[in-house]
């Protein structure tokens, strides 16, 4: 059973409390932007091995949004974070960087 | 005018622990910024109590404030206080970024008391449930099987329970289901 931190209330949810959002950091192209951006934005997805950013919702608790760092292979969890932010903070990358150097996932490394 | 009803007026069952519908009760979810001093103000004057902590829940007797969100408290009166709340919170935040909403008759009240609360509600909830882990001054925003629900404890073995309305009797059916006496697994 996953379980992850919800860092807007403070609890250690149990999978069945959230509900997942899919890939975090996605930029919004909207109106204006060009046939490939809203492509990006739409269907283009990471698949990766290994480090990945997730949105979830703590559905079923306080509501709110939050990130999740995480390996899709070991399933280990790194962290957690709030939505409000386009990129992972830096406190996140610290981890990554010590667990698995080298790490990269989009323009993030 | 019509008399105000609970969702399941009267329902109760007894097992390993005394599961009954509490009847009416007055409830407000307000929104805004917690660590504004009008609203915390204001939420202190209409509920009679501290301003909770983050997960906290100041109860004393019909009134309460409940910790939901970063963003939200619930406020508990009784039933017929709630309209005249929500006039003095318009009142006090007139101007501010606030939502102050009466939702007393979209919810039901369920409480739960006895040896066997504890375990009643740990067969039906994710959350931590232990004595050392949840007790009395805590709310927990969490899901009953499979509907949201919020609880806090007003003694050592009695919880009460706020779901919504529409789910009432599912939600009755399941406490009910888990406190029969044949089903006890003295856990806790
Ligand atoms: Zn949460």
């Amino acid at each position: 059973m996953l379980i992850l931190h919800c860092p807007h209330c403070g609890i250690d949810c149990d999978e069945t409390e959230l509900s997942p959002g899919g890939e975090a950091h996605i930029t919004r192209h909207g109106p204006g932007a060009s046939d490939e951006k809203v492509e990006e934005y739409l269907f283009l997805r990471e698949n990766p091995k290994g480090v990945h950013f997730e949105r979830w919702r703590h559905s079923m608790g306080c509501g709110k949004w939050f990130h999740a760092a995480r390996c899709t292979m070991t399933l280990e969890v790194f962290g957690t974070y709030p939505a409000q932010t386009t990129e992972p903070p830096e406190s996140i990358r610290k981890i990554l960087s010590e667990k698995r150097p080298g790490w990269s996932w989009r323009d993030f490394a | 005018m019509s008399e105000p009803q609970s969702a399941l007026p009267g329902a109760a069952f007894t097992g390993a622990a005394q599961i009954t519908e509490t009847g009416l009760r007055g409830m407000i979810t307000l929104k805004g910024d917690l660590s504004a001093t009008k609203l915390k103000n204001i939420a202190k004057k209409v509920s009679g109590v501290d301003m909770p902590e983050k997960r906290g829940a100041n109860i004393k007797g019909d009134n309460g404030l409940c910790w939901m969100a970063p963003d939200e408290l619930l406020i508990l009166c009784p039933h017929m206080d709630a309209p005249t709340i929500v006039t003095q919170i318009d009142k006090a935040l007139k101007g501010t970024h606030y939502l102050a909403v009466n939702v007393s008759d979209a919810r039901a009240v369920f409480r739960v008391d006895g040896q066997g609360a504890r375990e009643v509600l740990a067969k039906l909830t994710p959350a931590d449930l232990h004595p050392d882990s949840f007790g009395p001054g805590e709310i927990r925003r969490t899901r009953l099987a499979q509907v949201p629900a919020a609880f806090w404890m007003t003694g050592p073995q009695t919880f009460e329970i706020v779901c919504f309305r529409s789910v009432a009797q599912y939600v009755f059916d399941l406490l009910s289901n888990a406190a029969k006496i044949q089903a006890q697994v003295d856990y806790f």
